[in-house]
């Protein structure tokens, strides 16, 4: 009794877990059960009752109620393809003039502008990659075809490699100094060298389209959001289930409303970029000083004045750190939107992995996480710079990098003129080098590939089998043992337990919405795997970012790293692992490992560092040795930020066991990457990708409910 | 008493959705506690006073006591819950927001506590900032500005930015902010408080030289009862969002309205704070000695010599006139007696 009274908590937690167990052993797994009950409503079985609920046929055995709820929400994809069909197809017709035949044409007005807004980002991307790249289509937009007949001199030429080389080079230069110089040179003339040059610019292109339009996004809705509490209350829903949505997810309502291509990839980068961007303008926004706004006010701006001058000037570094983010998620969607029909490096990788020609997915997949890395870079540093005073510099001063830029145009087209010569009747290298004609190291690589599967295949087969039918399988089948009424309760029970009846009301909507859906053993499957993959990735960052903080060095480098594989875009991870393990779950679970540890280590690194100094001095003047200090002191501190950490594990695992879908797991991921070949697959993919997001919602809801408890009763919120 | 600028009556400033209407209810008795439970915070509880040309009134009180709201009321920062704001007789809460700006534009400046400089501008841009917002030319502005640079005396940092600037230095530049529209009515918020003792005396000086020449219309904030007592025409000590005296330091110091006041009072070395005039015996004008003093002169100057003297001393005005008297025990009476403490 005196426990009870000590620790009423962690009584009740027992009593959870009892009440859990025993609604496990109490319910029996039904006889007819099967693991296809993924697609119940699909699959038509004589056992199987039909009900009708809300009009709706649901299908499910009459007896599992406890153990698996009904699908009730199985109407709920066909409603949401039936509505986007109806919309683009039927909704609001109008008269519309139609330039090709010269008439008037009835259309829906939501097809019109879909049309027109992708032939607005077709314009755009078209004009950018012709800038890089050279061609006619952009003067045809503006002329005729009879007029490029007529004058073929007006083709765009394109820029020459070594100009848009030395450009990357001098503008890094001028955000952040030598080092970032050399590494933007460097990298252009790797690109060019290894004939990546074209997919890398329409990769680039994409790139410089998508992004500055999610800003100009982005920055318009947080201010919307900064200044309208309405505005605000009605984005945050959407801006906390894109946070934790799968890219994927996105693609195929996508596909439904825009068709395929690079402007549909446009558009659903923006989709997926703008919320970040939202949130950091907000963040922004909030942080500057009220006295800066005050002083705003009182020299007499108007409102936008205060707007222009004031705010957006002031919070311009959060700003900027959003345009950070902005780029990192346009790259990682460069890649996943080949899906759906984006051209460059992120096409050629998916292609490479596809034939299983690991050495050319590789060579594409460096090219693609350097360019990341060097915008990556070069944001940040933009950043980070702080304005200088110019007034007293001379005209040579102030203008020597456009003025080094002017030259190196000049330099770079005399260099291809004179390539014309030098490399008669063959490419100009001077000028670029195509796909094929750069020097390649695939070869190399899938010798490598092979070697190490010759040499290692017994240890990694023995290593593969183990790990699959000794932990996996039995994971998963606890996993899916589980009643669906015993995985509620324990849910919702632990929901009251954190954060009292509001939680549990939160918790037990979005455990209930994917419950009733016609998928919840997937999402089981889903768990399994995002659980493994978040424990070991805990286990290994925790580990490392405990041993690297022992040392200021070896944390500021563990950091590094840190930041630098997180600017990889998340396919890139599946290269090496399919190198290594091939088409198997261990691959699809490492490369969930590799990346989830990203931010296991980081959240350990930067909590541990957050312990205030006076409390590191405090604990050594009472004589605590190394790991007394760091038991007594510096975790349970540092705890809270290391849940946090977790949270984002749990986010990066679930984002990677989905893409894992490619190489083929049994999960929600695998309907997802299904959805994107069914013509009806909007609805299926939009609501697949709505139960991911829950998965991680709940979590984010449990544990940031607790850290907030939890800093609070330690003084440091 | 020349012109009035600021005139408040019974200005209410709280805090909380209902603020409004339960304010109606009260019928102008607003108790903090009773608005407290039903969610509302009370910034300023019925402040009415006004605040003559040239006049420097100095707000204090602790943080929390509602100086700043209040402060904030009169700029119409934010809106008063109540009451009305005259300045030069316009009526501030009738304004509208174009009328609101243009007063704000050619009659207002204000210094902030933690200076408030934009950091992506040069200490001449920001000093221009409010001239440029006018709509005034770039040549003029910064020509403007750079004037105020060499009155507040940054000559030679005009390019630097905020970052790279003292706290004393930012703080100056916020000076010259508030003053390059040449504003009637000049406001400031805790302007000293984020800097250190040293450079706070110096910046105070440096305040009253400024005001010596500008002669502005001044709303001063502070939780310093001693910055207070050096730099105000008038004092208005705050608690809970209620004045709870407004007098000249001397009354203050002498006759403190509530016990509230009096602690404040206490420790203050009075021979520093009160002039002559504040403790002479105006009805006697007799039996003098040979020393006179001016009735202007503050106790701690003349003191050694008062003290030296057998006589009652003469007081005397401007013109020579003999207008009281003191005894050489009142002095000792003073500077040592009424305190309750034997500190």
């Amino acid at each position: 009794m005196e426990y009870l009274k000590k620790y009423p908590k962690l009584f009740q937690w027992l009593f959870l877990l009892i009440v859990f167990f025993a609604l496990c052993f109490a319910i029996d797994v039904p006889e007819t059960y099967k693991f296809i009950r993924g697609q119940a409503e699909f699959v038509k079985d004589p056992n199987q009752s039909v009900y009708f609920f809300l009009g709706k046929e649901v299908r499910y055995y009459a007896f599992d109620v406890f153990w698996r709820l009904p699908p009730l929400l199985g109407w709920l994809p066909i409603w949401i393809n039936d509505s986007l069909f109806f919309l683009m197809n039927e909704w609001m017709p109008m008269e519309f003039w139609n330039e090709d035949t010269q008439e008037f044409k009835t259309r829906p007005l939501l097809l019109q502008v879909s049309r027109n807004l992708t032939a607005f980002m077709t314009f755009l991307i078209e004009l950018i990659r012709e800038i890089l790249l050279g061609g006619l289509e952009t003067i045809v937009a503006f002329t005729s075809w009879d007029f490029i007949d007529a004058y073929p001199w007006l083709e765009l030429p394109g820029l020459p490699w070594t100009i848009v080389a030395a450009g990357a080079a001098i503008l890094s230069y001028k955000l952040s100094g030598k080092g970032l110089a050399v590494f933007a040179g460097l990298t252009m003339i790797y690109i060019s060298i290894f004939g990546q040059w074209k997919p890398s610019m329409q990769t680039l292109s994409f790139i410089l389209v998508a992004a500055p339009l999610s800003f100009i996004f982005g920055l318009g809705l947080g201010i919307a959001a900064y200044k309208s509490k309405r505005v605000e209350k009605a984005l945050y829903p959407i801006l906390l289930v894109m946070q934790t949505m799968p890219q994927y997810a996105v693609l195929v309502p996508a596909l439904v409303l825009f068709g395929v291509g690079d402007h549909a990839a446009v558009i659903i980068t923006m989709v997926v970029a703008v919320p970040p961007m939202i949130l950091l303008t907000i963040l922004g926004l909030r942080a500057i000083p009220p006295e800066v706004i005050e002083a705003g006010r009182m020299s007499g701006c108007t409102n936008w004045q205060l707007m222009l001058k004031v705010l957006i000037p002031t919070a311009r570094r959060d700003i900027l750190i959003g345009v950070n983010q902005v780029i990192m998620v346009c790259f990682s969607m460069a890649v996943i939107s080949a899906f759906i029909g984006a051209k460059g490096l992120g096409f050629n990788l998916l292609l490479a992995l596809n034939q299983l020609n690991i050495g050319l997915a590789l060579e594409a997949g460096l090219c693609i996480s350097l360019i990341a890395i060097l915008l990556d870079k070069m944001s940040l540093a933009w950043a980070n710079k702080q304005t200088d005073y110019f007034g007293n510099l001379t005209f040579f001063q102030r203008n020597k990098n456009v003025i080094f830029f002017a030259a190196s145009f000049v330099i770079g087209i005399i260099l291809a003129y004179v390539g014309t010569f030098i490399f008669k009747g063959s490419f100009n290298y001077l000028f670029e080098i195509p796909h094929n004609k750069g020097i390649s190291t695939a070869d190399f690589w899938n010798k490598g590939v092979d070697w190490i599967f010759d040499t290692f295949f017994v240890y990694i087969k023995a290593f593969n089998t183990w790990l699959i039918q000794d932990v996996l399988q039995p994971m998963r089948a606890l996993y899916l043992r589980m009643p669906a009424v015993a995985t509620l309760v324990l849910a919702v029970g632990a929901g009251y337990l954190i954060g009292g009846i509001r939680s549990a009301l939160v918790v037990a909507a979005l455990t209930l919405f994917i419950a009733l859906s016609p998928w919840w053993d997937r999402a089981l499957v889903t768990l399994y795997m995002a659980t493994f993959g978040v424990v070991i990735s805990c286990l290994i960052g925790f580990t490392v970012g405990t041993l690297c903080f022992q040392n200021k060095k070896s944390a500021a480098f563990m950091l590094g790293v840190c930041d630098i594989f997180q600017t990889f875009p998340s396919f890139v991870y599946l290269i090496p692992v399919m190198m290594l393990f091939g088409i198997t779950d261990t691959s699809v679970l490492i490369a969930v490992i590799v990346y989830a540890t990203i931010p296991a280590t980081r959240y350990t690194i930067e909590g541990l560092r957050s312990v205030p100094v006076g409390l590191h001095e405090a604990a050594t003047m009472s004589g605590v040795n190394k790991l007394q200090r760091l038991t007594k002191i510096e975790f349970p501190l540092a705890f809270p930020h290391m849940m946090l950490g977790i949270n984002q594990t749990i986010v990066f695992a679930l984002f990677m066991v989905i893409i894992g879908a490619f190489i083929g797991t049994e999960d929600l991921g695998q309907y997802i990457l299904k959805a994107l070949s069914d013509k009806n697959g909007a609805g299926i993919g939009l609501t697949l990708g709505i139960c991911v997001a829950f998965i991680g919602l709940i979590f984010d809801n449990l544990i940031r409910t607790w850290v907030e408890k939890r800093k609070k009763h330690l003084g440091i919120a | 008493m020349s012109e009035t600028v600021i005139k408040c009556e019974s200005v209410y400033k709280i805090f909380g959705e209902n603020a409004k209407k339960m304010l109606e209810e009260s019928n102008g008795n607003v108790d903090a506690k009773t608005f407290q439970e039903k969610g509302c915070i009370v910034g300023v509880n019925n402040a009415s006073f006004e605040v003559a040309k040239g006049e420097m009134l100095v707000v204090m009180g602790l943080s929390g006591s509602g100086k700043s709201t209040l402060l904030r009321c009169i700029s119409r920062l934010t809106d008063a819950t109540g009451g009305k704001i005259f300045i030069e007789g316009q009526d501030l809460l009738e304004l509208n927001n174009k009328e609101l700006i243009e007063l704000r534009r050619n009659k207002m400046g204000m210094v902030f506590q933690s200076f408030a400089l934009l950091p992506h501008k040069t200490v001449v841009e920001n000093i221009a900032f409010p001239l440029q917002i006018k709509g005034t030319n770039t040549e003029d502005s910064i020509n403007r500005a750079m004037e105020m640079v060499k009155l507040v005396g940054l000559d030679g940092r005009e390019n630097y930015f905020p970052r790279e600037l003292s706290g004393g230095q930012q703080q100056r530049v916020g000076i010259a902010r508030s003053l390059a529209v040449e504003p009637d009515i000049w406001f400031l918020d805790e302007p000293f408080s984020a800097l250190d003792p040293l450079i706070r005396k110096e910046m105070q000086d440096e305040f009253l030289r400024l005001q010596e020449k500008l002669q502005k219309t001044i709303m001063f904030i502070t939780h310093d009862f001693d910055e207070a007592l050096k730099l105000a025409d008038r004092i208005a000590i705050m608690k809970d969002g209620i004045i709870e005296q407004l007098d000249t330091p001397a009354n203050i110091v002498l006759n403190p309205a509530t016990e509230y006041v009096r602690k404040f009072t206490e420790e203050v070395p009075r021979e520093k704070v009160l002039v002559i005039e504040d403790v002479m015996d105006a009805s006697t004008k007799d039996n003098l000695g040979d020393l006179k003093v001016s009735k202007d002169e503050i106790i701690e100057n003349v003191a050694e010599k008062i003290l030296t003297q057998d006589n009652l001393v003469g007081v005397v005005d401007s013109n020579n006139n003999i207008v009281g008297s003191i005894k050489p025990s009142k002095i000792i009476d003073t500077v040592f007696g009424g305190r309750k403490n034997g500190s």
